[in-house]
């Protein structure tokens, strides 16, 4: 349901994407992989407009969405959770989640309630400042907060960063349960290839900018070369 | 760290890459032959220009001092000063008190080095006290210092109250008016002997502003402007780096109060406004922030054109006061539009420009870098836009360079 | 005992006034961290405006709301138009821009309005008000400006905490760049928070004009001195604006009355560096720890 086709991007003479193309399909973890300064993050701004492409294009459900303005894809039907978390420090929790929801319209107790139901610890943090969340805990204040546009695509850069690997599998498993229930979207770029390709049903390589592989995550996961050449591991 | 590597090559070299490699690699040959030449321009013009001429040099002349040290500390360390008016104040009314009397036979150098001491120990202590500030908080607590002396001025009785402090400047020197007679053929009016000084003392400065800027000093003041955490960790103490930049400011900004008292020649808190200080800094940013050049070039315009302006004004059949005000009015509307359209000043606007011609001929010599990796002492994309990394051409000469303050600007 | 009520009083007024202006600047701040120096030239012309709709026959509180509805679009227009391109840009560009409007509107309203001087009249009354037989310093007028300010203060804490409209210009002041994939139209966020820092402004230059004489150098001295007040109150917070004003009022208040005019300026100044040593953010401002 996400498409994109062909996209390069930039930063000055510096190419970053070069003529990326792949597929997100509907209902399903597709995993963005590759070493640092491979493009993931750029590719991901510039999907949700934060960053404006050379060329290419990028298409949401057949509309294309190239040059739409960040501010206006939540509206669209897609959230994306930036790279380092993006809480909204001086704002308490649950004011945080407000500002989600306030997207889509006025914003009720039903909504906050669902978020809390599937993040616990927030439930009990709902008057507390976000800045003195630990990491976990904002990572799940961010998605929490992206879900509460009820979004049809959620594109997630890294949330594994700086989180313990148990903290990391609760959050994973618990996007897997998203996706599954409620036929989420989810576009996500990762560094952590092990747990990302655990969770994933798909998985896209980039390198230096380019895609280098486009298989099923099983497939990747048992690709040893590929693994140890692009992934780490 | 010139921005260009002129190694001799195995033929050897010319001459001319001889000389430019000197010129080049060692700054004070290159301040000190700018310096001769600018000495004997001063000489030139002085003689030809009237007595009203000559003290509007002689303005330019201490605004620029001031300006040139401002430049240091706000373009090469990143403070930004409201108030170096009121380092100003200090110099000018020492040299005041030092010759409140007709008798006074204290020589103008000896003068005119204290003027510049009391200025700086004053500058240590607001060094010191601004050195943890960070920017508006640096800018309120310097703004309200130039509010502030002068009212210390207003207050005292013994600094003359309102009406401030009368100076009686000595007699020109014999051997002065000798050389004089010898070069022009006329006896020196004492608005060009000033005008002299002025000029000389500020060649002096300068000689010592550039000096600082592109020796170890002044890159440790560039570190400690670009990122502090890096600096720190370099081993850099930030409060000495802020300070020392400050202290330089101050001697010089107390060097241009001399100048100003022996010109002026009463010293009173009205001399001493806010305006100032604020025009200080709008020569320093219109300049090119770190640009000694750029200094001396708004100081001229900041001199003469409000004259230029109230000219057409009165062609215009203004009044003095309506006329003033339009100077005034005008001299804003260039700040805003020089900010929002060359926000790097005058002197940024010319070194970009040298920039995108020094890296075409580059590009033209050698062949093309691959990727993304740019050829020696070309900027990626010279822009415009002081908000992008500095290219490391622009860092590499920081005597100068209007490089911008990168300030983090970042929330959250 | 009269005298120290006296002075009590005028230093509460004077507080109030300074936080007012101290409130507007607070909310530029927040909004798009510049410090807006030209804020009090900009209040001075809505004044102005006011003036002369009050000199042409106009209702008084007609020409008091159109002075503050003229700072609203005055500040919305330059927001979008002048500062909008140095926003993200080092701090000085933004510092050089607003001294230039500074000297523009002021030297604009110099030549437009001329530097004679000219009364305001007072909101209310200007005799003191009478407490058995003495007559104690202060003022139906005076009680409309502690009242306005308060108020003041009252609605914006209201709006940046309880509404939805707050909590977006609140993302927008601390993250631009989230609150925009949030769907906040951070642009318009920005223009708010000038339109609504020019009214508050607007509000303090009406509030030091009534009663008494104006010029286009009236506001100079609360320049240095609304700063101060904000500076001290750490820039952040609404009501740091008003405590650091409250502060530097009655200061400056004692220190006039019963020293010497000429030393306020000193005291200002050692105030604000007492308060920055022992706290460079401010009073009311977290320590933040440097990111690195």
């Amino acid at each position: 349901m996400l498409t994109i086709t062909e996209l390069t991007a930039g930063y000055g003479p510096i190419t970053a994407l070069r003529g990326v193309t792949l597929t997100a399909e509907q209902g399903r973890i597709t995993a963005v992989l590759g070493a640092n300064g491979a493009g993931k993050t750029t590719l991901l701004r510039t999907i949700s407009g934060l960053h404006r492409s050379t060329s290419g294009s990028v298409t949401l459900d057949g509309s294309t969405v190239t040059r739409v303005p960040a501010e206006k894809m939540p509206a669209l039907g897609m959230s994306h959770v930036p790279e380092g978390r993006g809480v909204i420090t001086e704002l308490t929790v649950e004011e945080n989640l407000r500002l989600g929801g306030l997207a889509r319209g006025r914003v009720k107790a039903d909504d906050l309630n669902r978020i809390y139901s599937l993040f616990p610890p927030l439930d009990e943090r709902r008057h507390v400042a976000a800045a003195t969340l630990s990491g976990g805990e904002r990572q799940m204040l961010v998605i929490g907060r992206a879900l509460m546009a009820r979004p049809t695509l959620l594109l997630l850069d890294e949330p594994s960063l700086g989180l313990a690997p148990r903290i990391v599998t609760q959050i994973f498993e618990l996007l897997k349960g998203l996706v599954d229930n409620e036929g989420l979207t989810v576009l996500l770029v990762e560094q952590n290839a092990r747990s990302a390709l655990s969770v994933a049903d798909h998985g896209i390589v980039l390198n230096l900018g380019q895609v280098v592989a486009d298989d099923s995550a099983a497939t990747l996961a048992a690709d040893d070369q590929l693994r140890h050449a692009y992934l780490g591991f | 760290m010139s921005e260009t590597t002129t190694a001799p090559s195995a033929g050897g070299a010319t001459r001319g890459q001889q000389l430019s490699s000197l010129w080049q690699g060692y700054p004070l040959i290159r301040h000190l032959v700018t310096a001769a030449i600018g000495l004997a321009v001063v000489i030139v013009v002085l003689t030809a220009v009237d007595d009203f001429q000559a003290t509007k040099l002689t303005e330019m002349a201490y605004i620029a001092i001031a300006a040139g040290g401002l430049t240091l500390l706000t373009g090469l360390n990143g403070q930004i000063s409201l108030g170096h008016g009121a380092l100003m104040a200090f110099g000018a009314y020492t040299t005041a008190l030092l010759y409140d009397d007709r008798e006074v036979g204290t020589p103008l150098v000896v003068v005119v080095l204290v003027s510049v001491l009391v200025t700086v120990l004053v500058g240590i202590l607001i060094g010191i006290a601004a050195a943890r500030l960070h920017g508006p908080y640096l800018a309120g607590a310097t703004l309200t210092l130039a509010i502030a002396v002068p009212e210390i001025g207003k207050y005292f009785d013994q600094l003359g109250g309102d009406q401030g402090l009368r100076l009686f400047v000595p007699e020109i020197p014999q051997w002065a008016t000798d050389i004089a007679y010898y070069l022009t053929g006329s006896d020196p009016s004492r608005s060009k002997y000033v005008a002299f000084l002025a000029w000389v003392t500020l060649i002096v400065v300068f000689i010592l502003l550039a000096n600082l800027a592109s020796s170890r000093i002044g890159r440790r003041w560039a570190a400690v402007r670009d990122d502090e955490v890096a600096a720190e960790l370099a081993g850099i103490d930030l409060t000495r780096a802020r300070v020392s930049a400050f202290v330089v400011s101050a001697a010089a900004a107390g060097a241009a109060g001399a100048m100003f008292a022996l010109a002026q020649r009463t010293v009173g808190p009205l001399g001493f406004s806010l305006n100032l200080s604020l025009t200080l800094l709008a020569i320093v940013v219109l300049g090119g922030l770190g640009s000694l050049t750029g200094a001396i070039l708004l100081s001229g315009v900041l001199v003469f054109l409000p004259q230029i302006v109230m000219d057409l004004g009165s062609g215009a059949d203004l009044d003095a006061t309506r006329a003033s005000q339009m100077a005034t009015l005008t001299f804003g509307l260039v700040m805003v539009l020089v900010i929002l359209l060359a926000p790097r000043g005058l002197m940024g606007g010319v070194r970009a420009l040298g920039l995108r011609l020094r890296s075409a001929r580059a590009g033209r010599r050698t062949p093309p870098a691959s990727g993304g990796s740019s050829s020696s002492g070309a900027a990626p994309s010279p822009t415009t836009d002081p908000a992008s990394p500095s290219s490391t051409a622009e860092t590499a000469e920081p005597d100068d360079g209007s490089t911008p303050i990168t300030t983090k600007k970042g929330t959250s | 005992m009269l005298q120290f009520t006296n002075t009590a009083l005028a230093g509460l007024v004077l507080g109030m006034i300074f936080a007012a202006f101290a409130l507007a600047l607070v909310l530029i701040w927040r909004s798009t961290r510049i410090l807006n120096f030209a804020q009090a030239p900009m209040a001075v012309l809505t004044t102005y405006i006011a003036l002369v709709m009050i000199e042409d026959g106009r209702p008084y509180w007609l020409a008091f709301v159109v002075a503050l509805l003229a700072g609203l679009v005055l500040g919305a227009v330059l927001e979008r138009v002048v500062i909008r391109p140095v926003e993200g840009k080092p701090d000085i560009n933004a510092v050089i821009l607003t001294l230039g409007l500074f000297i523009v509107f002021k030297s604009g309203a110099e030549v437009i309005f001329g530097t004679k001087l000219r009364t305001y009249p007072p909101t209310f009354g200007i005799r003191g008000i009478e407490i058995g037989d003495t007559t104690i310093g202060i003022t139906t007028s005076d009680f409309f400006t502690i009242g306005a300010v308060i108020a003041t203060l009252v609605l914006l804490v209201a709006l940046f905490r309880f509404t939805d409209l707050g909590l977006k210009m609140r993302a927008a002041a601390n993250n631009q760049e989230v609150a925009g994939l949030l769907g906040v139209k951070v642009g318009a966020m920005l223009t708010l928070g000038w339109a609504l820092a020019a009214v508050v402004g607007s509000l303090s230059g009406l509030l030091i004009a009534a009663g008494g004489l104006v010029q286009p150098s009236y506001m100079d001295s609360i320049v240095v001195f609304g700063f101060i007040a904000a500076v001290i109150g750490g820039l952040e917070s609404p009501a740091g604006a008003v405590v650091g004003g409250l502060l530097l009022g009655f200061s400056l208040s004692f220190v006039s009355g019963y020293l010497s005019a000429q030393l306020v300026a000193l005291v200002a100044l050692g105030i604000l560096m007492t308060v920055l040593t022992l706290r460079p953010g401010g009073l009311f401002t977290a320590t933040q720890g440097r990111r690195v």
